[in-house]
């Protein structure tokens, strides 16, 4: 059998605090193929931290260890920060959670895509602007000349998060790891850019962590799903089985959900008088 | 008795025209959303309500009072906003305390320590959080101290940006039981932006659909709930949702 894309096993990730030291992400194991896995479970739950130490995002103090950390065969746990730098972008690129935070503001949005194009390849000048005004159609927006002129918090919510996609997606890489990549966008953008996605994973064999809150969303979207609750995986299941999920805590977020042809008063919530002593 | 009145709303951001042309009337205690495109300018119509985007044309209205083109203090204290980004909008270094006074000093309020008291009270949060940063709440702990932040004036109308977008579903559901539950209490109308529309079909009674800076339909939630929308850009919405639900 061919390696997998992306083996990661017993994975932790731990944060210094005044009380000891405490595992945000602890014992998660899963392998990725050329497919598409959706992470969800509540705030806090690790989601994120998982998505980071892939890419060994983990600011200090908080490190990472696992038994096995590989991409591609590659011994990510191993790599220097230099190597690391290689992958990163090329290889394995991260849409981040936050657009705001992520998108460099004082760089109007077209001068950050065309950066991103060219830390990867050289084009000329002429078609620099071709390809940025491309991408940004490809994101389904509508007038891109203008668009690329504005600084990021001259866009709307969406928008950033589409300049996000647009500027991961253009060095075409082996695995995506999109944080919450649209959740601010309405459902008919929202499914084209994850029909963009999609056509990179069919054609390409693009691997993609998609995380998010949404479990409708990704049950109809991934392939495979975990659902993680303080640091752990605590179901794993076939994406079109999320709605017959058992795990209690899963159960709990799925009767959270408000419905299109909702009659309910008051929505059921989660008990978390079990963990929330902070 | 009409609670908030657009009539005719053209805003624009420098030579951009954003709106065209934006009519809408909310009734007092009424829960309205604002849904539609990326993009298509519903978080503008929302700042040019609130005084965050003052180039506009055609006329803002609460309970019979037109807002004015700059700060208006009066219209502040009717109508008050809550953000899309929940962790952007809340100052990193102000703790809680200093967040939920700070409407009472610039109006010049009394009473600030019992009126704090009493509006964490009723969002739900706990008073050790009081003297807390940002950094040291949940996402859903920060909505609720954003929703607190707008309820300190006491207005009649909450402008709400995507309020849970951000949040899990399980918080998602605490802050929409809690806003339909202040709504009942406190006789507050809402004209809310999002993008899911089972969350209008759970909060709201009205909704309004936008594309490309136009309202193409206003209808009842019953409708939405049956299906019933007319407009294909309001059916596409609708349909696309009703595929992704469990
Ligand atoms: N610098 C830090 N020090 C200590 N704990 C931290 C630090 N950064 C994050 N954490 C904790 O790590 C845990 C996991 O955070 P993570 O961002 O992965 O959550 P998440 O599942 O992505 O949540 P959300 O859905 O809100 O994005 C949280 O409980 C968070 O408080
Ligand atoms: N400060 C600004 N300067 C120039 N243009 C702006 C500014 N703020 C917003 N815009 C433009 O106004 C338009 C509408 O933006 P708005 O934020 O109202 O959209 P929205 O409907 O809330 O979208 P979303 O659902 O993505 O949040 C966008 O084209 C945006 O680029
Ligand atoms: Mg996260
Ligand atoms: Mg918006």
């Amino acid at each position: 059998m061919n390696t997998p894309l992306l083996e990661v096993d017993n994975l932790r990730v731990t944060f210094p605090t005044p009380r000891g030291d405490i595992d945000v992400v602890r014992s998660v194991s899963f392998t990725l193929g050329r497919e598409r896995l959706g992470i969800v479970g509540e705030s806090g739950s690790g989601k994120s931290m998982t998505g980071r130490s892939i890419l060994k995002l983990i600011r200090a103090p908080g490190t990472v260890s696992a038994d096995r950390l590989a991409f591609d065969g590659i011994d990510l746990l191993a790599q220097s920060e230099k190597q690391m730098r290689a992958i990163r972008g090329a290889r394995i690129s991260m849409v981040m959670q936050d657009p705001k935070f992520s998108l460099n503001p004082v760089m109007t949005i077209g001068e950050q895509i065309a950066e991103a194009l060219l830390t990867h390849q050289r084009l000329p000048r002429r078609e620099v602007g071709q390809r940025v005004k491309a991408m940004l159609e490809s994101v389904r927006i509508d007038d891109p000349e203008r668009v690329a002129k504005l600084y990021p918090h001259e866009v709307s919510g969406g928008m950033g998060q589409r300049v996000m996609i647009a500027m991961m997606l253009i060095p075409e890489p082996d695995l995506l790891i999109a944080d919450e990549p649209t959740s601010a966008l309405d459902v008919s953008v929202q499914a084209q850019v994850l029909d963009i996605i999609d056509e990179l994973v069919k054609r390409k064999g693009m691997g993609l962590i998609f995380i998010s809150h949404d479990l409708n969303l990704v049950s109809s979207y991934c392939d495979r799903i975990l659902v993680m609750n303080t640091g752990r995986v605590v179901e794993e299941c076939e994406a079109g089985e999320l709605r017959n999920a058992t795990h209690p805590y899963t159960r709990g977020l799925l009767a959270a959900i408000p419905r299109l042809d909702e009659t309910r008063d008051e929505l059921p919530v989660l008990d978390r008088s079990a963990w929330a002593n902070s | 008795m009409t609670a908030l009145s657009l009539n005719n709303l053209d805003i624009s951001y420098g030579e951009t025209p954003i709106t065209h042309g934006v009519s809408l009337d909310i009734a007092e205690g009424e829960s309205f959303a604002l849904v539609g495109e990326s993009g298509s300018g519903k978080s503008t119509i929302l700042k040019a309500i609130a005084g965050l985007a003052p180039e506009w044309t055609g006329s803002i209205t609460a309970f019979g009072k037109s807002r004015s083109h700059g700060i208006d203090r009066h219209f502040a204290r009717l109508c008050q906003m809550v953000f899309q980004d929940p962790y952007g909008s809340l100052h990193p270094r102000k703790t809680i305390d200093a967040t939920l006074s700070e409407p009472l000093t610039i109006h010049g309020i009394g009473s600030q320590n019992e009126r704090v008291e009493a509006v964490m009270a009723s969002v739900g949060l706990d008073r050790k959080f009081r003297f807390r940063f940002p950094h040291q709440l949940s996402g859903g702990q920060r909505q609720r101290v954003a929703i607190a932040r707008a309820l300190m004036l006491e207005p009649k109308i909450l402008l709400l940006d995507e309020p849970t977008s951000a949040l899990d579903v399980s918080v998602q559901a605490e802050i929409l039981n809690l806003l339909k539950r202040l709504r009942r209490e406190q006789n507050l109308t809402f004209l809310m932006v999002t993008h899911n529309l089972p969350v209008v079909s759970f909060l709201c009674d009205r909704l309004a659909v936008m594309r490309q800076g136009r309202i193409v339909e206003i209808a009842d939630v019953a409708d939405l709930k049956q299906g019933a929308l007319r407009e294909a850009y309001s059916r596409e919405l609708m349909e696309i949702s009703a595929t992704h639900a469990a």
